[in-house]
């Protein structure tokens, strides 16, 4: 293959550097470069390499935004229903027209995206607490612990999420605390598995020894020294796991068991709109274009972070 | 059934036997070792079900009906059921039938769930084969493609189009596919599960987010594999790019891929609720969705549990295959 | 150096372009291969010598290039050649034998499967012609059983087993010239010597040429016959193997030589070159030695010095040498 001429080494070739360094000692230089960089600056490599990445940040921004001023931001009341407005195609009143109850579904799109987030954010965070937690301790003490933790982890990961998070929905029944809930507890699984295994190599590392042997508390070390050294990789997951809690939710609701009416779930809209697929197909794509922004936003943001932060993830 | 199963489970004890040239003993040892570690997990996973359908806050039976209903009738559907037993009786008696192929009788539709999962099981499986087919092509062809243009122009798009892929609800995909192509083209039907045409759409539609991955994991197994010093070796013997990535790279880079398209099949068979959702196909997906609306407890539990078992069975196939495939680990090196 | 030369490599430059600059990993190297010699490139990790055997082999990828110069091969330009073209010169009338035996096959297949691809690729034969082949050449360097070992997977060999499948697989095709980058660096000191003696017995036998890299100083003495000492992507000398040995003159070369434990001189401590191998992007404006050298001048820092021949043969770059130089190597 031809190279392109005076191409300039691009975001992919930062990292690059590393895997080529075993390849040729010749080229333990670009190793170092890619090496030296803060935390600080290899965000704005990142921003600066990767474009889609840090436009995706921009859009997440903004979305976000939106979210927590919808009232201000969202053209019309979510909630308001006009029954002599109903099914509308898209005008200049209503930019994505309206549902089959009159409601605006831009509106809804928006006060949507504050459900989304948040199921994006807070279990997510929930469940990947748990999992740090219990991969630290699994990894940091070993024998019957880290067996016990791996085998329930080994359970945890054999369902299939979407059936588990059904059965525990039938449990507690429909709705998003219970949404939240569910998902909470389902997830954290992949994260103690990741932490467990980086825990393992750290554990053997100088500083822990030099630690251990001064006598510092166990909790301390854990906390102190291990896991710093696990929140790149964890960085990532948490970008990566909160599409995933996303997309679950809005499945969960198109199956009528997640988030009740008149709630504003993108998944329960897309569910809604089903109904008039043919003849107002906009009703159940533009909820699900949303989802699929959002989701994308996170992916390339996760991917483009893993490149820059975290090799031990790339490996995986 | 049981004849066509016998053939496949003698199909693939032939193709280990091919593969390992030989070296069954250590496949076989592999194997055992695997379906032992799997055991405690299986029980493991059919208890957590166990407990968290018992956990209902109130009676399960009262939450099954709903309320006001006679007392008596909830203790006599309780006594049938055998839920006035402790958990654990009821796990083990649950266990001791379902290794006999019993999984209870469906309290809605008054039928065996056994037999309910088997009626709808061929649906599912022929559904989640095409659209592994669909997964497997795509996704293959579109990896090795970007990899070989790395960084180039149809490289992104492809890569573009994986992370959308990805990225996109299975509702989503279902409910695009099924207004294109069946509504407005009317190349397909809208719904339905009795012709070859009529899946299709579906497994397009599940097949997908499968296809994004695995396109995504191909591409970076291959370009990883691309740095190694074999690589370079089979550049410096003479070999073309083209000869070096199909002959030398694939391979190596395929052997993951090929444990993530198992474990993709299996999941497949559990996660195709979406999609039957949109399509209207009763597969096993339908059957958990109802078992949920309709508040039918042994159902639901019968179809989790059932598809927790293909999920392990997949992981451990998964597994085998690539102890097969890599000549590394069939040796025990 | 009256023999024929079979590869001539000519002010080869090839540069790496990265995000912080264009790094000039070699840079101006000109080298010559008689025909049935060893040839040894000497120096630190990090000179260039790897690099340049890549740029040879045209195995050089992105990010590095080669900006300049021109590699000839038995009368015939190969620097610019289209893939297709280099494709059938490599491994055919130049091949490569690296570093690291352990990685450099490929673990999903047979040895023997990989060395008759060689042959497949370039020698219209049939399977079990090229098998047969295989196996004779399996037993010219030296693997026991070949038959058996025509089916081993490579983690099944050892290291030196790998590196001597490698170097069957790099002569299997009798190539003109024969690229070994430090073929013994990995392998223990009692296989180095087998592998060493095993190759100049082959470049006897086939008459093929080989460019030995390394960075040992005791392995050039015992098989190469003419050296180049390279230093920051430059030949720094360059002279017949006894007359580099004899009449050591660049100071880095001394330094290298001085470098080797000796066993008949009673040392404190080993002797090290000061300083570390400057970083490429930000070489001194002058030799890039002279912030090593010991007998570095003002003039040192602020020109470049070019390879001065001080006797036939015997190339110096450093100043020390401009009177006696009364041509330039490098023009």
């Amino acid at each position: 293959m031809k190279e392109d001429k005076n191409q300039v080494v691009g975001s992919e070739n930062m990292n690059g550097g590393q895997a080529r360094g075993k390849n040729h000692e010749d080229l333990d230089f670009l190793a170092q470069m890619g090496e030296s960089d803060s935390l600080a600056d290899k965000l704005k490599i990142l921003a600066r390499q990767n474009k889609l990445a840090a436009f995706s940040a921009v859009i997440l921004i903004l979305i976000f935004l939106a979210a927590v001023f919808a009232p201000v931001v969202a053209p019309c009341d979510h909630l308001a229903q006009s029954l002599t407005d109903r099914l509308q195609d898209p005008s200049a009143a209503h930019l994505l027209g309206t549902d089959e109850l009159g409601r605006d579904v831009l509106s809804r799109i928006i006060f949507g995206a504050r459900i989304s987030l948040t199921i994006g954010l807070v279990p997510t965070l929930i469940s990947m607490a748990i999992g740090t937690v219990l991969g630290l301790c699994a990894g940091f003490y070993g024998g019957k612990t880290d067996f016990i933790i791996m085998r329930l982890a080994d359970v945890m990961l054999a369902f299939p999420s979407l059936l588990l998070a059904m059965v525990v929905m039938y449990t507690m029944g429909g709705g998003l605390i219970n949404i939240f809930i569910a998902l909470s507890l389902v997830n954290w699984a992949g994260t103690a598995r990741i932490v467990r295994a980086q825990t393992l190599s750290l554990k053997e590392k100088e500083f822990v020894e030099a630690a251990k042997s001064i006598g510092v508390k166990k909790w301390t070390i854990m906390f102190r020294h291990i896991l710093p050294n696990c929140l790149p990789s964890l960085i990532v997951l948490f970008t990566l796991n909160i599409p995933s809690a996303i997309l679950s939710e809005a499945s969960l609701s198109f199956l009528g068991i997640g988030a009740q009416p008149p709630s504003a779930s993108w998944g329960l809209m897309a569910v809604r709109g089903k109904k008039y697929l043919f003849s107002e197909p906009w009703l159940s794509i533009a909820p699900s274009a949303a989802i699929m922004i959002v989701v994308m936003a996170f992916n390339f943001l996760g991917d483009g972070l893993r490149d820059v932060l975290d090799p031990y993830l790339k490996e995986q | 059934m049981e004849k066509s199963v016998l053939r496949l489970f003698y199909q693939i004890v032939c193709l280990l036997w091919k593969n390992a040239e030989g070296r069954l003993f250590f496949v076989l040892n592999r194997v055992l070792k695997r379906i032992v570690i799997s055991v405690p997990v299986l029980i493991g996973v059919v208890l957590a079900i166990f407990i968290m359908l018992r956990i209902v806050p109130g009676d399960p039976v009262t939450t099954m009906m709903g309320e006001h209903v006679n007392p008596a009738v909830i203790e006599k559907i309780s006594r049938e059921m055998g839920l006035d037993q402790p958990v654990i009786v009821q796990f083990f008696k649950y266990v001791f039938n379902a290794l006999r192929g019993d999984f209870g009788t469906s309290y809605r539709l008054n039928r065996n769930v056994t037999q309910i999962i088997l009626d709808a099981f061929p649906n599912t499986v022929r559904l989640s084969l095409m659209a592994a087919a669909v997964a497997w092509l795509i996704g293959i062809v579109a990896g090795v493609v970007a990899a070989v243009r790395q960084n180039k122009l149809l490289d992104r798009m492809f890569m573009g189009c994986a992370l959308m892929g990805v990225s996109m609800p299975v509702f989503m995909t279902a409910l695009i596919l099924q207004y294109v192509f069946a509504f407005k083209l009317k190349w397909f039907p809208v719904s339905g599960y009795d012709s070859w045409k009529a899946m299709v759409l579906p497994a397009i539609a599940l097949g997908w987010n499968s296809a994004g991955s695995i396109a995504r994991m191909t591409r970076s197994n291959l370009v990883e594999i691309m740095q190694n010093d074999f690589i370079r070796t089979a550049r410096a013997k003479g070999l073309m790019e083209k000869g070096v990535i199909l002959k030398h790279a694939l391979k190596n880079a395929m052997l993951p891929v090929v444990t993530m398209m198992a474990l993709q099949f299996s999941s497949m068979l559990s996660g195709a609720v979406l999609t039957e959702s949109v399509f209207g196909v009763p597969g096993i997906g339908r059957l958990a969705v109802n078992g949920i609306e309709t508040r039918d407890m042994p159902l639901l539990q019968g179809t989790v549990v059932f598809t927790t078992i293909l999920i392990i069975a997949g992981n451990l196939i998964a597994d085998l295959l690539y102890n097969v495939l890599d000549p590394r680990i069939r040796e025990g090196a | 150096m009256s023999e024929s030369i079979v590869l001539d490599i000519k002010n080869l430059r090839s540069h790496f372009f990265t995000a912080k600059g264009q790094v000039p990993a070699v840079d101006g190297v000109s080298i010559q291969v008689p025909e049935g010699k060893i040839i040894g490139i000497v120096g630190e990790s990090g000179c260039g010598k790897s690099m340049t055997a890549m740029s040879v082999m045209g195995l050089l990828r992105y990010p590095g290039r080669v900006v300049g110069g021109t590699i000839t091969l038995d009368g015939k330009d190969i620097t610019h050649l289209r893939p297709k073209e280099i494709s059938k010169v490599r491994g055919n009338e130049i091949s490569m034998i690296f570093q690291e035996p352990m990685t450099s096959l490929n673990p999903v297949y047979p040895v023997g499967k990989q060395v008759r691809e060689a042959i497949l690729l370039h020698q219209k034969v049939s399977k079990e012609e090229a098998k047969e082949r295989v196996l004779d050449i399996f037993r010219a360097v030296g693997i026991s059983e070949p038959e058996k070992r025509y089916y081993s997977y490579p983690h099944q060999l050892s290291g030196g087993l790998r590196q001597r499948v490698m170097i069957g697989m790099a002569m299997v095709c009798r190539p003109k010239v024969m690229i070994a980058d430090e073929p013994t660096t990995a392998l223990d000191v009692t296989i180095e010597a087998q592998i060493l003696r095993l190759m100049k017995k082959l470049c006897q036998e086939q008459g093929t040429s080989i460019i030995l890299i390394t960075h040992n100083m005791g392995v050039v003495a015992e098989v190469c016959d003419y050296v180049y000492v390279m230093y920051a992507g430059k030949v720094m000398e360059q002279a017949e193997t006894f007359e580099l040995f004899e009449r050591t003159s660049h100071p880095y070369t001394q330094g290298l030589l001085r470098s080797i434990p000796r066993l008949d001189e009673k040392a404190e401590r080993l002797y090290t070159i000061d300083g570390v191998v400057p970083n490429l992007l930000h070489l001194p404006k002058g030799c890039s030695f002279c912030t090593r050298c010991s007998q570095a001048e003002d003039r040192c820092f602020a020109e470049k010095p070019r390879l001065y021949e001080t006797s036939e043969g015997h190339g110096v770059r450093c100043f020390l040498y401009e009177g006696e130089g009364k041509v330039c190597l490098d023009e």
